[in-house]
């Protein structure tokens, strides 16, 4: 049985990998469970300056799902390179993805063309999609013109394959998407949380401290699973499918409606070894389906 | 950490919407008075992170207050079913910190993580000063446990109806304990009035709105004097110095 996966000539053993935001450096689940089994992992959302994020509290319980407005807590890309890679390296050896966030073009650049000389990661997937912070992040993904330059002028400085991570939150996707195409990306992760928002009825306020917050979890799976499907029926680059995957059946959904490699985000909140869970399941569920390589599913329907 | 299921032994009413459920399960990974376990509920997405009041080899006790519709859930709950828990989560309470004489400061829930953190301090020969607060007798917990086990006692209720009328803090001055070390545990402004106004070095267990529970997901982010920390897995516990209220 092969569950082996080919994304823009990077291998992936199986093609399942923890969501960037959901499962840290890697690093800190490092003691839990082997790695190895994973296919790949998207690290932390990473910005060229260390940054804290937004006040808590920045987690708030949906019905299936979570809000966050975490706000890309991370050490900057400095850290990054010279420790959390390091560290993930002597434990684990699959692929490696570094998700990379920006406040301006410069930045995205700079930040992207500093990951690609990093010797220990494999893929740059670029965070176009982030809700929770202001004046960056999701406002070059909800434009095609924004999208295609930022996929441009990280291409040019890159010689990695370059990844953009789209938003939910636009009218035309697959206007996007092409525009990314076009510019150049080596392909697509679709797709990043859906902006959303609680209240306490009690203390009449917001729930989350940054009022809105993205909406991750199985609730969110059907809306990803038809973005994933359009993009793919529109666009000839490869798609890392996200959105509310929580089981290998989602898995497996996700690769007939057209991604590659799936990522599981939320489902690692609600149990941290759920990815593990998923690669072991993954198998099982290919027999009894009659699969006997999972690249004959890419994109059946 | 580790997850399994675990069976419930009992699940009691201690006090007002306040219950102790005594569960079967593994428990080595629990290593030190103060962590938790996060139990997951059906129909509910995220886990509710929940201490652990005391522990053997093969069962764990948690108090909780029914205070939503996840709470309310296992409040109903019958000896024989089972939750599945993910168990020994955060940093737990530095015993050694503390020489010979040690100050608890709780309020409310908050007495049940110190509770083995007392256990253990006077079955190192230390003596321990217990000061506990609730609103109101209804809601207090674990104060006939706390004499039982050989802890000198206080209490303070806001309205009154047990001990000295006001706050811990309160009780705290009425008392005047000596000890080389505090720990407090219970609503953030008590833990804040408790580290600002004892002098000495302490730790506090701190509270956040959490995601994952174990350090992977940075939803429950504070500031400390030494960085971005993150309440479920750095902490819960943090030294006094280290708090910025």
């Amino acid at each position: 049985m092969v569950t082996e996966v080919n994304l823009c000539g990077v291998r992936f053993a199986n093609p399942v990998i923890p969501a960037s935001g959901t499962f840290g450096f890697g690093v800190e689940m490092a003691g839990e469970f082997d790695l190895n089994v994973l296919g790949g992992i998207s690290l932390k959302g990473t910005t060229l300056e260390a940054r804290f994020g937004n006040e808590c509290p920045r987690i708030a319980e949906t019905p299936d799902g979570v809000l966050n407005s975490v706000g890309l807590q991370n050490p900057g890309i400095d850290v990054l390179l010279s420790e959390k890679i390091p560290q993930l390296r002597k434990v684990y050896d699959g692929v490696v993805i570094a998700n990379i966030s920006g406040f301006g073009l410069e930045e995205y650049v700079k930040t992207c063309a500093l990951a690609d000389k990093c010797q220990g990661i494999d893929i740059l997937e670029v965070n176009v999609s982030c809700p929770n912070v202001h004046g960056g992040g999701m406002a070059f993904g909800t434009s095609a013109a924004a999208a295609a330059e930022v996929t441009a002028a990280v291409k040019a400085a890159c010689r990695k394959p370059v990844f953009i991570k789209l938003s939910h939150n636009v009218t035309d996707i697959v206007a996007i998407a092409k525009a990314c195409e076009e510019a150049g990306a080596d392909g697509l992760t679709l797709v990043n949380t859906l902006l959303g928002m609680r209240i306490d009825i009690n203390r009449r306020v917001p729930i989350l401290a940054n009022r809105y917050g993205g909406l991750s979890g199985r609730a969110i799976f059907p809306v990803a699973l038809r973005m994933v499907n359009q993009v793919a029926r529109a666009c000839n680059i490869p798609i890392m499918g996200c959105g509310g995957v929580s089981s290998a059946s989602d898995v497996i959904e996700m690769m007939m409606a057209g991604a590659t490699a799936v990522q599981v985000g939320a489902e690692n909140l609600k149990n941290p070894f759920a990815s593990k869970e998923i690669v072991e399941e993954l198998p099982v569920l290919m027999q009894k389906l009659g699969i006997q390589n999972i690249n004959e599913i890419i994109g059946v329907v | 950490m580790e997850k399994a299921l675990y069976t419930i032994l009992s699940n009691e009413l201690i006090a007002d919407k306040t219950f102790r459920m005594r569960l079967a399960g593994p428990t080595g990974s629990l290593k030190r008075a103060g962590q938790f376990v996060d139990v997951a509920i059906d129909g509910f997405y995220l886990r509710r992170p929940l201490a652990a009041q005391e522990w053997d080899s093969d069962s764990l006790a948690v108090i909780y207050k029914v205070v939503g519709e996840g709470t309310a859930i296992m409040s109903d709950m019958a000896p024989g079913q089972s939750l599945e828990l993910l168990c020994g989560l955060g940093n737990g309470f530095d015993a050694d910190a503390c020489r010979k004489s040690a100050l608890i400061a709780c309020g409310g829930l908050g007495a049940s993580p110190v509770f083995s953190l007392a256990k253990e301090l006077l079955e190192a020969g230390k003596k321990v000063c217990v000061v506990m607060g609730f609103n109101t007798a209804a809601d207090a917990v674990l104060v006939e446990e706390f004499k039982a086990m050989g802890a000198d006692v206080h209490l303070a209720t806001m309205d009154g109806s047990l001990g000295v009328k006001g706050f811990v803090t309160d009780a705290i001055k009425a008392v005047q304990p000596e000890f080389d070390y505090f720990y407090t545990c219970g609503p953030a402004p008590m833990m804040k009035a408790v580290c600002q106004s004892l002098e000495g070095p302490g730790e506090a267990s701190l509270e956040e709105r959490m995601g994952c529970g174990c350090g992977i997901c940075y939803g429950c982010t504070c500031h400390t004097a030494s960085g971005p920390k993150r309440v479920c897995a750095d902490g819960p516990v943090f030294k006094k110095e280290d708090i910025i209220w």
